[in-house]
């Protein structure tokens, strides 16, 4: 299927719109070694923001995948991860500060290399959410998408380098509409140097109404639970 | 599954040398400032309590506490002995001083009353849950402050186990009567404690308990 909207990001490149239920946003790794850093809020009530102890808790799970799903503060289901050719994608380290960068990489400003100077997640993330009229009180734990990484029983954390190959791409259905803010800066835990963030293709399609037979309502009654409290919503607001 | 003894530590402070003790009821929350320095201890007083606990900067709510920053700089995502706790500045906030409890989460989360209709069932909707405790707590502390506002909470005494595989449970208690946690201000904060609620938690026996807070200068 064409899709009805694609657009190409360069590493440390940032980018925020509306996708309203009913479409699948496609993120794909163009080189391998991409990360994703992604925040979702609720259209019209931007209140309403991604949660990161909901969506694990919920699910039992530590991290992101097939077909689990990606929950809202209030009860319900901002999007379905219904493609994944990558199977692990981290949500609890965050994102990278411009203490971080400068610590690991160093300086490069404008002046010297023009548009490859070294930006930050947290940067990035507040830029766009100034758009939409957010800021600091709405930056809360992300989601890293193509980024794995695991815990060992005394929690200590270890970033798996080469998780995502080229190629490998994740599927979010989204089930309602979404102010989707997100940027390509490396993962704050990725080890290596220099600084090479990747580039990522976001493409959208048209999906499907999604049943309570789907994958992501059936993989936890949780889910199920959090799709009637989104179908309540639009019930009740349209 | 008792979490690593090496991080328990005990405290040599007095409880009756402290200068303020105050015991926050089951179901209670507590918002009252730290002053760097300060020494602050939360005891699970019958054990298996969660005390879910935000803090911000005294100065700049806007700057607080940090769940992805800390886990991250940490490099590890329980907390302990050792472990500062950083805000969304980066700012070093408290570190744990002291610990007889060994673990405490920093994944879970708070309840709230629209999660739980998801994470339980729909008539549970009308309970009392944290996120309403912290509502209340920041708008009593004011500066506008609402739902916004309220981010991702520790929830001291509580087992939140992840597997080298990915999964993660909510494992009964490792606390127990009278453990506690000892927490030194980096800086001024403002500390507020929802005292949860929950009775859906099997982690709690649903039966939620007082925890006790000391602080001293
Ligand atoms: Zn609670």
């Amino acid at each position: 299927m064409e899709p009805i909207y694609e657009i190409e990001l360069t590493g440390a490149g940032m980018w925020s719109r509306v996708i309203s239920r009913g479409k699948t946003l496609r993120l794909t790794d163009l080189t391998g070694g991409a990360n994703v850093g992604m925040l979702l809020y609720h259209a019209p009530e931007r209140h309403e923001r991604y949660n990161m102890p909901d969506t694990l808790k919920g699910q039992h799970i530590f991290y992101l995948r097939a077909p689990y799903g990606i929950h809202s503060d209030m009860g319900r289901l901002f999007a379905s991860i219904t493609g994944d050719t990558c199977g692990w994608h981290d949500t609890v380290c965050g994102t990278s500060d411009a203490e971080l960068v400068e610590e690991r990489y160093g300086v490069h400003n404008f002046q010297e290399a023009r548009n490859e100077f070294y930006r930050n997640g947290r940067e990035c993330f507040l830029i766009e959410l100034a758009k939409w009229g957010l800021g600091e009180r709405d930056l809360v734990p992300n989601i890293n998408f193509f980024s794995k990484v695991v815990a060992d029983v005394d929690g200590n954390l270890s970033y798996m380098e080469g998780h995502s190959k080229a190629g490998d791409h994740v599927d979010l259905r989204f089930e309602m509409d979404t102010l989707v803010v997100l940027n390509t800066c490396q993962h704050p835990l990725h080890p290596s140097t220099p600084y090479d963030p990747r580039p990522v293709k976001l493409s959208v399609f048209p999906n499907a109404t999604p049943t309570m037979e789907d994958a992501t309502m059936t993989v936890r009654p949780e889910n199920a639970r959090a799709y009637r409290n989104t179908l309540d919503y639009y019930l009740l607001s349209r | 599954m008792a979490a690593s003894t090496s991080l328990l530590k005990e405290s040599p402070l007095d409880p009756s040398c402290a200068a303020y003790d105050h015991t926050v009821l089951a179901g209670d929350h507590w918002l009252h400032p730290v002053k760097k320095g300060q020494v602050l201890r939360i005891v699970d007083v019958e054990g298996n309590q969660a005390a879910d606990t935000l803090f911000y900067n005294l100065h700049e709510p806007l700057d607080r506490y940090s769940a992805s920053d800390t886990i991250r700089r940490g490099h590890n995502l329980y907390l302990s002995t050792g472990t500062t706790l950083y805000s969304t500045r980066s700012h070093a906030l408290l570190t744990i001083v002291a610990d007889t409890c060994g673990r405490h989460d920093t994944l879970g989360g708070a309840c709230s009353r629209e999660s739980n209709t998801m994470r339980y069932s729909f008539d549970v909707e009308p309970m009392h849950a944290c996120r309403d405790s912290f509502i209340c707590g920041v708008q009593q502390w004011g500066h506008g402050m609402n739902k916004r506002d309220i981010t991702c909470n520790i929830n001291f005494f509580m087992n939140v186990p992840v597997t080298p595989d990915g999964g993660l449970s909510f494992a009964d208690g490792i606390s127990g009567p009278n453990r506690y946690v000892e927490l030194r201000a980096e800086m001024d904060v403002m500390c507020l404690i929802s005292n949860c609620p929950q009775l859906n938690n099997p982690c709690n026996a649903y039966n939620p308990t007082p925890v006790r807070v000391l602080i001293w200068d």
